[in-house]
């Protein structure tokens, strides 16, 4: 989505309004932001939007990107900035480790990066420990790295990588987990960004 | 209630390509990254780049995979080599040009042109140069279109000492100081 160089334009300070909207259909789509959200977007600060190609919005604060979104609607995504500040707030898979030169290419994400040995699909179980807040659902990863919760074709995503600490990629899946893990081929993430592309290297400052 | 304590984890990211450093060896300037690492955060450095680390991250990877990557990671290191070759031609080529220019009688101010040629972002530059030297600084548009910084006050060797100090890829050739003179019974 961002492999190339991308021209921004100026940033523009958003309506009181717009943030309080923008900020609870980010709680919504991330409840397990939930505990972090006047970290995330502290309420002193004014959010920004920066028009990116494409009819993508990417908002920042404090020079810091945040999250973007196309068209307007669907899905707010986090930037990786903000994913490696807050790890535990997004739904994740893991891709092994021939599939990460790919993917920091703008290839898209195939299935067998995923249900191969060092790649990781959810896994569907109760879990022991407490929710993060009150009427936040009780999800995130085993031991292993498998989410606690299939996900769904559409969903917001992140892409951790095997044997790294940090996460590689974001992006939409465009197909769910449990049927990425019955056909075991084809296409999981077409559009996402990755380390090193266009819209990590933009300078917000 | 006790005031929540922050959770943001702070990441260091490799000052060279400004990725996480586990993935730096994804990028075509391994070499200064790893130069970069242990020189800024040696123990991260030798957590990436130990022996053992490195021998693990192969030993899963098929060998055709191994060879695929090797051949992917020079071709990579190539491209970068012939990039930076590019960068530092252009560099080579580039003059930063600091002018002394006479507003009124014994009245002066410090215009400083071409930076951005070097990366430099001017508002950031005219900020510094504001705090440094203690007086007005800012970016100002060029009747040619382009942008450059006016400094309050004759200032010129002082700026070059500035720049030739913090930004070490500025060639001190590639700077020039110049002067102009206000010419008589110009309006302003
Ligand atoms: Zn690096």
């Amino acid at each position: 989505m961002f492999k190339k160089d991308l021209g921004a334009s100026p940033k523009q300070k958003l309506k009181s309004s717009i943030q309080r909207s923008l900020r609870n259909s980010l709680l919504s789509t991330y409840p397990l932001l939930t505990p972090h959200i006047d970290e995330v977007l502290p309420k002193k600060l004014s959010l920004e939007q920066i028009k990116l190609p494409d009819r993508v919005n990417l908002y920042v604060i404090e020079g810091q990107p945040l999250f973007y979104q196309q068209d307007g609607a669907g899905y707010l995504v986090p930037h990786l900035r903000l994913v490696h500040r807050f790890p535990q707030a997004f739904p994740t898979i893991r891709i092994d480790r021939g599939a990460i030169r790919f993917v920091l290419s703008g290839a898209t994400l195939m299935a067998p990066g995923l249900t191969s040995k060092g790649g990781r699909l959810p896994e569907p179980k109760e879990r022991e420990s407490e929710p993060v807040a009150e009427g936040v659902p009780n999800e995130g990863p085993d031991e292993e790295g498998r989410w606690s919760r299939e996900l769904e074709k559409g969903e917001p995503v992140v892409v951790m990588a095997e044997g790294k600490e940090e996460a590689c990629a974001v992006g939409l899946l465009v197909a769910g987990t449990k049927e990425v893990k019955e056909k075991g081929k084809g296409p999981v993430i077409e559009e996402a960004h990755f380390l090193g592309d266009g819209l990590w290297r933009l300078n917000v400052e | 209630m006790a005031e929540p304590v922050s959770v943001a984890r702070n990441v260091i990211y490799c000052g060279v390509c400004t990725l996480p450093p586990e993935y730096c060896e994804y990028g075509g300037t391994v070499k200064k990254c790893q130069e970069w690492l242990e020189k800024n955060h040696p123990s991260m450095y030798e957590r990436i780049w130990s022996p053992e680390v490195l021998e693990a991250a192969t030993a899963s990877l098929s060998l055709e995979a191994q060879e695929r990557a090797a051949k992917d990671a020079k071709k990579k290191a190539a491209k970068a080599e012939a990039a930076e070759q590019k960068h530092a031609q252009q560099l080579a080529n580039s003059v930063i040009t600091i002018k002394r220019i006479e507003r009124n009688k014994r009245k002066y101010v410090t215009s400083v042109s071409g930076l951005e040629a070097f990366g430099l972002e001017l508002k950031k530059v005219a900020k510094d140069f504001g705090k440094k030297f203690a007086t007005g600084s800012s970016v100002t548009k060029t009747p040619s279109g382009g942008e450059e910084i006016v400094v309050q006050g004759d200032v010129s060797g002082e700026i070059e000492e500035f720049l030739l100090e913090k930004y070490k890829d500025i060639p001190e050739d590639n700077i020039e100081l110049v002067e102009d003179k206000k010419k008589k019974a110009s309006a302003g």
